[in-house]
Parts: structure tokens; sequence; C-alpha cells
């Protein structure tokens, strides 16, 4: 290359947008209707839970925690309601997270983006701190009038009002969150007071900082950019998938109320549309849906109810926007009925897996051994011969006691012929049978020895099954291994 | 620079030019405050090579403001640990040999303890599973040179045995054939002799009744009638079925002629009390104490 580039040619020429573009900032309007009324129920809903959950309680017995829901951390325990998990049971957790997976695939299949819309909480603190903007600041053309003007000293209070009701919701949520990681009511006694662990204080900071951040200021940049949601869920609708749409076998060609009335009394057709804009000024992400589906839309339904108030009052047919499959575009266009298809192959086995999964955690939670025993056998060395000619194998023996008293178990060994076994530390007065008490809600790590006359003729390795069985409840578990011969 | 005026039909925005399969790229901007942050990152990093170490030197490095170093932090976790253990050890210090076995807790201490001790200092010799190997005694099995009640675990650990230490264990086997105690046939025979003292197999033609005399000559004064053997002499257990050395009849010639003499190094001073009772409950706790 030996011509002069100009910088504007390095940049890619003369059409290209420059390399980056400020956040376009969008003024959603107010907005009544049916969907409104299902997102500020679902709202209240997903917020109650989130900020009161951690404040129920749910009796246990002495000595364990009574929150209903509590992540412990330090002790390693999981307790939600009458379950509680320890971490060698983390498999829950990638069951309910198989569960949530399907379950997003099934929404989709169904009603589109219904996550987005509805139940991600990006969305839901985000209406929430929209609702807080309009209450502070007043509705859209208040806004955006504000906006143009200058800055007033009213104007200036309404926004430090609205920064600090903000403020506090962030501040809030993240004081929710770290309830959940120990009792509630003491925590909160000790946040106030300063007594509370550093570890707490750091959270919530973060937690606020994020929730400002998210819910107040990205905002629908969050599902824009940052967010992978839009861009796999893109892969999971199909032409039988409920998205909202724009009918624009009705809506087009645009034109006014008074024009379309004309040209429907001349027995011409008209479009719908009127172009009032309303269903691009109530968008929380501010997109336009009359361009067909596209990334930015999270198909919250506020479009629908505004364009369906505007064809009440033009006296036109509702749902000129509303959730719609791509089949029934075309079917319309030639004259067939519209159908509807919920149930069809994908929608079935996608409810078929949910329900699989579901059978198989309820089964594996129901089917939940309160008594359990791992073994690990001595690697080095495997085996030992001892003076008088006897093999001996050591072995670690866990005993896991998951209720909520001590309880007193027998340990019994079924292997080579006359094996013997010991327990180190252990005396027991019962020697053929060792008893031991497992402290409650604790696992129990003990050495255990077993040896067995040996002749040349025995199998190299052998099986070897610890049987522990809780004597006051008749519990039984088991646990097999290798008995070997050096 | 190539040109281009590329532009998608469908959204009448521009592309990148780039096309795939007919798939083309948009030339979306990217947003603002992605490239804001894209910036602050990097003013982040020159942040960094103030405050930590960062450029290496002709000789060094630049140390940074807050002089942090890996090594540092690690010799500070350390010493925060051994704070930590302190408080437990003490109750091992003050606890007899047999309280720590019985008390679950301070047995689960000991024998973490013993385990990662054993693993540093005692390994290279009996193995880390305390297996042992030819000359190193076996410490899982239940035959015992020294002794191997909790005590005499603890005493061999402290002094050792022939380790120079006042208070080791002293004991010898002699050479008796390099000495000219014995002559090499009487060895072939005495060693033979020992062999059957266990149930092995013998040589043929050998002189039991010769062996026996031999042995009770020279070798009862320690191994004791029958060869049962001699813990205050560290003297082996001749008749039982481990053999510290080997038990064919070369190695037990070989063992005659030259005799024996391990060495257990004494412990005392190189590890603190409390971590030698640990190292004797662990050992004591591998299965063979008495």
């Amino acid at each position: 290359m030996t011509k002069n580039v100009t910088s504007k040619e390095l940049m890619g020429g003369d059409d290209d947008l420059p390399l980056y573009a400020p956040q376009k900032k969008i003024y959603p309007q107010r907005v009544s209707g049916t969907f409104r009324r299902i997102k500020w129920g679902l709202m209240a809903l997903c917020l109650g839970v989130y900020y009161l959950l951690p404040l129920l309680r749910w009796n246990r017995g002495l000595g364990a925690p009574d929150q209903a829901v509590l992540i412990d951390l330090p002790n390693e325990r999981f307790y939600f309601f009458f379950i509680e998990l320890w971490p060698q049971e983390v498999y829950y957790f990638t069951g309910l997270l198989i569960l949530a997976a399907f379950t997003l695939f099934l929404m989709n299949a169904l009603g589109g983006r219904t996550w987005c819309g509805y139940l991600c909480p990006q969305t839901v603190w985000t209406d929430l701190f929209y609702a807080v903007e309009r209450w502070t600041e007043g509705d859209r053309r208040a806004r955006i009038k504000a906006d143009a003007g200058p800055l007033t000293a009213a104007r200036l209070a309404r926004r430090a009002l609205k920064q600090a009701i903000w403020l506090i919701i962030a501040w809030w949520t993240g004081g929710a969150w770290v309830l959940y990681f120990s009792d509630a009511p003491t925590l909160v006694k000790d946040l106030a007071t300063f007594q509370a662990p550093a570890i707490a204080y750091i959270w919530i900071g973060i937690l606020t900082a994020s929730t400002y951040l998210l819910a107040g200021h990205a905002r629908e940049q969050v599902c824009l950019y940052m967010c992978p949601w839009p861009r796999i869920q893109a892969a999971l609708t199909d032409e039988w998938a409920l998205n909202v749409t724009y009918k624009y076998d009705r809506g087009e060609p645009r034109c006014s109320v008074k024009k379309g009335r004309a040209q429907r009394a001349l027995g011409e057709t008209a479009g719908d549309c009127v172009d009032c804009n309303q269903c691009v000024a109530v968008c929380p992400t501010g997109i336009d849906i009359r361009n067909g589906a596209q990334l930015g839309c999270i198909q919250c339904g506020l479009c629908i109810d505004a364009c369906d108030n505007v064809m009440k009052r033009i006296g036109r047919p509702m749902r000129l926007i509303g959730y719609d499959n791509d089949i029934n575009v075309q079917r319309r266009t030639s004259g067939k009925a519209e159908v509807f298809r919920p149930v069809r192959s994908r929608t079935v086995v996608y409810a078929a897996l949910i329900a699989m999964v579901c059978a198989v955690m309820l089964h594996a939670l129901l089917t939940r051994s309160l008594l359990d025993l791992n073994v690990l056998h001595d690697r080095n060395p495997v085996a030992v011969k001892l003076s008088a000619g006897a093999i001996r194998n050591g072995y670690t023996l866990r005993f896991l006691n998951k209720r909520g008293f001590d309880r007193v178990i027998a340990v019994d060994v079924d292997g080579p012929a006359n094996a013997q076994i010991h327990i180190v530390g252990v005396d027991s007065v019962t020697p053929d049978r060792p008893m031991i008490v497992l402290a409650r809600d604790a696992t129990t790590e003990l050495r255990v020895l077993v040896t067995a006359s040996f002749d040349e003729t025995m199998e190299k390795t052998q099986p070897v099954k610890f049987r522990i069985t809780d004597i006051g409840l008749g519990e039984v578990a088991s646990a097999t291994d290798h008995f070997v011969t050096p | 620079m190539s040109q281009h005026n590329d532009t998608d039909h469908i959204s009448g925005r521009s592309t990148t030019g780039h096309e795939w399969d007919g798939i083309e790229e948009l030339n979306t901007p990217l947003p603002r405050w992605w490239v804001l942050t894209f910036y602050a990152t990097i003013i982040w990093a020159f942040g960094y090579w103030v405050v930590y170490p960062a450029w290496p030197l002709v000789s060094g490095y630049t140390a940074g403001v807050l002089h942090y170093t890996n090594r540092a932090a690690v010799t500070a976790n350390l010493a925060q640990l051994e704070t930590m253990r302190g408080e437990k050890m003490k109750a091992l210090g003050t606890a007899s040999l047999a309280e720590i076995e019985n008390d679950p807790a301070l047995l689960a201490l000991a024998r973490a303890r013993g385990k990662t001790v054993f693993g540093d200092n005692c390994a290279p010799c009996h193995g880390s599973g305390a297996a042992g190997a030819k000359g190193y005694p076996n410490l899982n099995d239940d035959d015992w040179l020294w002794g191997g009640t909790l005590e005499q675990i603890m005493q061999t650990i402290q002094f050792g045995a022939r380790s120079g230490h006042a208070r080791a264990h002293e004991g010898q086997m002699l050479a008796f054939g390099k000495d000219g105690v014995l002559k090499s046939d009487e060895i072939v025979t005495v060693a033979n002799y020992v062999r059957s003292l266990s149930g092995l197999s013998t040589r043929k033609g050998y002189d039991a009744a010769k062996g026996e005399k031999i042995f009770a000559d020279n070798c009862v004064a320690c191994h004791g009638d029958g060869g049962k053997g001699n813990q205050e002499l560290g003297a082996a257990n001749l008749t039982d079925k481990i053999w510290l050395y080997g038990s064919d009849e070369a190695t037990l010639i070989e063992t005659i002629s030259n005799g024996r003499a391990g060495v257990m190094p004494a412990w005392e001073g190189r590890l603190d009390p409390s971590t030698i009772k640990a190292m004797a409950v662990y050992v004591h706790s591998l299965g063979g104490g008495k």
C-alpha cells in the first residue's frame, strides 16, 4: 500500500456509522390492560417472595435453624421448608437447573419469551424502577419535556427523590439477599446495630450497586447487549409458537381513522393501524413491534394493551397486535381460519421431559436415606500381613447421620470367612459387632480394620460389605469394597 | 482499504461487507457504555501496575506500592495457621496418650496432624503409607522390635534407635561371620534352623540338632528361647511371618555374617512434644498398635 489513506477511509469509508453510539433514552408510557395487570400481579408475587421468604419461620426441632429457606454455608446445609440438603446432594440443584432449562424451552414453544417479558429479575426490577420514575417525574410526555427544558429546582428535586427511592429499593434488595444466608431476624438486628460480619455489608453493597445500575440505568441495554437469552430463545421458537406479533395483514396499509372509515364505507380495504405510535411509546425496550420479530422485543405484551386501548376508541376489533403464530399470518391472507396448536410434538416432548425430571427428583427426595455410609479402602498399603500370618485391610468409613438426633449404630462386616472387625479408637462391648454413636446431623469418619486368616487358596480380592444398623430405628445402610490379599 | 457501500436491504442499515453463505454482518455501532467500560478497564490495568508487582527489570521487578508477594502471603497464611493450630495442639499437649486415643475429636486431630507430619518426616524411610521396606519396619502390622504400646511407640519416636541420643534404644545384631565367631558352614546351618522356627522350608541335608545347638550358644542370649525375640534389645521375633530384611537363606546368611544395625533417628527437639504425641497416636492407630 503506497496510497495515503485518510482516517475516514481507515474507519471504513463514508457510509460507516461511528464506532459507538450513546444509549437512546427511552420514555415508556403508562399503560393499562390485561397484560399490564398480569405483569403487576407477577411482579407483586416475585418481589413478595424474594423480600419476605427469609422472614418465614419453619420449626425443625431443637438445635436446628427455624428459617424456612436458609443457605447455611458455614455448616454446609441447605434448608427449604421440609427439605434439608447436604453438599453431597448437590445433584438436586442439577435437577432444578435441568428443570429450569426444559421449562424455558416449553415456555418458548408455547408463548415465546414469557420468561423475558414477565419473570426475569431484570424485567421485574426495571419495571418497578420505571414505576418509580413515572411516579416522581411524571409520564412519558412530562419526562421528555422536562429533559428538553432547562434544569429547574423543582425538576432537580423530583430527580433526587427518584434516585433516593431507587437506592432504597436497591439497598433493600441487597439486604434481602443476605438474609437467605443467615438467621434473618438475628441478622437484621446485627445489621442495624453494626454488629454483622463484614461480608454481609459487602454483599449488600454489591447487590445494591448491581440492582441500582442494572434496573435504574442499564435497563434495556441488559437485554440488548449483555444477556445471552435473547440469542438463545430465538433458536427455541418455531412457526407455531405464540409470539407478540403485529398482524400486518390486518394493519397495513396504515392510514388515519378518518381515511380508513371513508375507504371502508366505499367497500375498499384499509389497514387498521392508524400509526399512532402508542405501541412504541409504551415499549420498555423502545422498539417498534410493527417491524416484526426482533431481538429487542421481550414480549411483555404492553404494546398489545396500548394498541387495544386505541382500537377500542376507534371501534375496530381488538388484538391488531396480539399473541399469534407465523402460520396464522399466511392463513389469514389466504382467507383461512386461524389455528392454534399448543399441543404438538415439541411441547409434548418438553412437557414429558419436565414430568420425567420432576418424577425422578421427587423419587430421589422421597427415598432419601437419612443414614448413609461411604467406604474408602486404604491405598497404601493395600493389605498388611500380620505376624501370625493373617491379612488385614484398612478402610476409612464415613457415616452420615442426617437425622436431628444422635443415634447408636452397629457395624457389621460380610467379607472373607471369619473376618474380624475393629474400629480404631472404639472399645466396644461387642467386639464382633462394634457399636458407635453418630452425632446428629453430621458426618463421622472412622478407621476400620478388617482381619481375616490367610491361606494360599484365597482369592486375590474378595468383596467385602459393611452394613450399619440403627439399633433404635432399624434403619440400614451399606457400602461395598474389596478385601485384598498381598 | 477496500471501499464498501453495502447496505442490508431489509433493515436499510450498513453492513461490514462480510458475508457467509448469504448471511451478512450488520455494522452496528458499539454501545457507548461498553466502550467506556473497556477504556475504564485499560485505566484499571495502569492502576495494577502501580499497586502490584508488574514489570520485570534487569535485576528484579517493580514491586508496586503494596509490596505484595505471593511468598509473603503464603508465609503470613502459614503463620496464621500455626496460631490457629496452637490452640488445638495445646489440648494434645495436656492429654495423655490413652485419653487422646479415646476422645474422638482429639483422635481425629492427632491422626490428621500425624498424617501430615509423617509425610514430611517419616515417609522417606517408612513409606507414605508406613508400609516400610527392606530394613525399614512396616508400622501397619503387629510386629514391633521395640514394642507397640502407645508409650513404647512414643519413646521410639522421641529417642530413636541407635540414634546417638542418650536415651535411644540400643541393641546390635552382631556380625558373627565378619568377626570370626561362626564359620561359614555353621552360619548356613543356623540360618536354616532359623527358617525352621517359623515353619519355612530348609536345605536338604541340613542338621537340625547342630543348628539348634549353634542357636542356643550364640543367639538365645538376645533372641530368647525358641527365638521369640526381646523388645528390650530390639531383637526380632524369629518365629513369626514378618521379616525386616527377608527370610530367604541368602539374606539370613548375610544378616548373620555381617550383622544389622538400622538407625531410627531421635525426633525430640526436631518436633515439638505435642506433635510427637500426635505421631505416636497416629502410628498406633494405623492398626498394629498393642
